[in-house]
């Protein structure tokens, strides 16, 4: 059961072949098999699932039933859970029961869909190798001795293991396309105010966005009809009618002009991902697809750009964690100040700390127009390229990360290093378009990410040519061999 | 930019953080590398760009002004770290 897509395993609950109470149990029982070999899981939900499935069960048989009823998957551990733990992979949270359900998660309730558990992430999804993790790094399933990608590598790994059949992300700079590339995943990063953010915790609250990990475009559709939609307790999320995303996915290619930006192709990528992407291209091509070469000039200033944005919204947004209301508190603090600076000193790790800082540094008296507001400006520049682009082309291709999946400990000691892995992914954000990564080979056995960027709120489009490559290749169908039975 | 020791001292009061000793050095290395990094923005001209504000253009939403939420004390101070007859406990602010 474990290797079959969404789509495949909702027409088996369907047919009778299997109950969602079984199909809970099989990936419960693989998650305890594997689940201490990657540590993809937090916090496993064995009784919820069980709850959810039966109830999932129940409503299949009553003929009332959603595409996802009875469907497993495990959740990113930022978006709060209503009575089960949500640490965001923090210390600070470690003891944090959310006292409600975030939007997405409401939504898959109401879809049927079984919580298998809370998947691990970077800190606050401050990373891009899931090793700023209070509860430890997660391996990644096509070598556990590299990582998984970050932030969302926890549910990732899960995917690519087989442990859930698909599972949700978050993007604020990569964090679900950088980790659906290394572990071989479809991932998709919607436009910014497509997914609601309500009860997601925030990072960078102009950057974050969830969306959806899968096996297959197919899959990340079917989520998406779930997680999509305009949300009134989301101040940013848009009022725009939401498509059936699996409505689409067969149409032809023909007349679809793709742009391939050279300054994707340049120094840092790595020579054998880089002809893997040329080759997908080069498919698309075959398909009916014309390949326009264009630039985007202003790439090299997005990743110095988002290190002043990111930083700069998460030293506000986690300013709320003050050891008063919920969360770590220090033991025995002399005064009000102490606990503050105690409770945010012990609670938060290395990387979110200095995060903040620089932050912190980027919005104080005297820095605020060297820093914050020439980001914002550059964010402008950046979007713009991507605008000038859209009048040629439908969308732009290219690699989805420099490398494949690097080894554990490699970057971690050494930041700048780990932010120039999101070199590729993280314009997207700052400009707020939709994007997706899928599959398109391996490099010495490591799977290697297209990622293909789509403009505002083309998602069904994105999924439509994602799909049609999966018809026509089988990178995403394979399984690590360690994970296989 | 390449910041000191006391630099960082600083922020770290002002982000409310504690930070030992050890940590100092460490810390002005490392903001130092990330603060040289982006300042690689500086060689672009951006003196005729107005700053974004949203992706979308998009205004932020108002709606009436109408108590929508219940009380749900018990709840969420059952997660505190203190509390005492509905009220959260913090150290003596006032002497």
């Amino acid at each position: 059961m474990h290797k079959q897509s969404i789509a495949s395993l909702a027409q088996g609950l369907r047919q009778g072949d299997f109950s969602s109470e079984e199909l809970t149990r099989h990936f419960l029982d693989r998650i305890h098999r594997y689940n201490g070999a990657l540590n993809c899981f937090i916090t496993v939900t064995e009784e919820v699932a069980l709850a959810d499935a039966r109830e999932a069960d129940r409503r299949l048989r009553a003929g009332e039933a959603h595409a996802l009823t009875g469907i497993p998957l495990a959740h990113k551990d930022i978006f709060c859970t209503d009575g089960v733990r949500t640490s965001c992979a923090s210390r600070m949270l470690d003891n944090f029961i959310a006292p409600y359900d975030a939007t997405v998660i409401q939504s898959f309730k109401a879809a049927g869909a079984v919580m298998l558990g809370k998947a691990n992430m970077d800190e606050f999804a401050m990373g891009s190798s899931n090793e700023t993790s209070y509860y430890g790094p997660v391996g990644n399933p096509w070598d556990t001795a590299r990582v998984p990608g970050g932030s969302s590598g926890g549910s990732a790994a899960a995917v690519a293991a087989r442990l859930a059949p698909a599972a949700t992300g978050t993007d604020t700079g990569g964090s679900i396309r950088q980790p659906a590339a290394l572990c071989g995943l479809t991932g998709l990063k919607p436009t910014y105010g497509r997914v609601s953010r309500y009860g997601m915790i925030a990072f960078a609250s102009s950057l974050d966005q969830g969306g959806p990990l899968a096996l297959t475009a197919q899959d990340a559709a079917l989520l998406m009809n779930v997680m999509a939609g305009f949300d009134e307790k989301d101040s940013t999320s848009i009022d725009q009618p939401v498509p059936d995303y699996c409505a689409a996915l067969d149409q032809p290619l023909d007349g679809l002009r793709i742009g391939v930006p050279r300054e994707f192709f340049g120094d840092g990528l790595d020579a054998a991902v880089g002809e893997l992407v040329q080759a997908a291209i080069g498919q698309y091509q075959r398909m009916g697809a014309a390949i326009v070469e264009i630039s985007l000039p202003n790439t090299r200033y997005s990743a110095p750009t988002y290190y002043v944005v990111a930083p700069a919204e998460c030293s506000s947004n986690l300013s709320r964690f003050d050891g008063v209301r919920y969360g770590y508190r220090c033991e025995d603090p002399v005064d009000l100040m102490d606990l503050y600076k105690r409770s945010r000193g012990e609670g938060f790790g290395a990387e979110v700390k200095r995060r903040i800082m620089i932050g912190t540094y980027a919005l104080s008296a005297g820095y605020y127009d060297a820093y914050y507001l020439k980001a914002q400006k550059l964010r402008q520049l950046i979007s713009d390229d991507f605008k000038k682009a859209f009048v040629e082309v439908d969308v732009i291709m290219g690699p989805t990360t420099p490398t494949t999946a690097f080894a554990a400990g490699d970057k971690l000691n050494d930041p700048i290093q780990m932010y120039l892995s999101d070199i590729y992914t993280i314009a997207v954000n700052l400009a707020g378009l939709p994007a997706i990564s899928i599959p398109c080979g391996f490099s010495a056995g490591l799977p290697v990410g297209l990622q293909i960027i789509g403009g505002y709120f083309k998602e069904a489009q994105l999924l439509h040519i994602a799909h049609r490559y999966q018809q026509e290749t089988d990178w995403h169908a394979r399984v690590p061999e360690a994970f296989e039975t | 930019m390449v910041l000191q020791r006391s630099d960082v001292e600083k922020i770290a009061h002002l982000a409310r953080l504690a930070v030992s000793e050890e940590e100092l050095a460490a810390y002005a290395s490392s903001l130092s590398d990330i603060l040289k990094f982006v300042e690689r923005m500086d060689s672009a001209d951006v003196s005729r760009v107005a700053p974004m504000a949203h992706p979308l253009d998009a205004v932020q939403r108002l709606r009436e002004d109408a108590v929508r939420e219940s009380s749900q004390r018990e709840k969420f101070q059952a997660i505190a770290p203190r509390v005492e007859a509905g009220l959260y406990l913090v150290p003596k602010v006032i002497e």
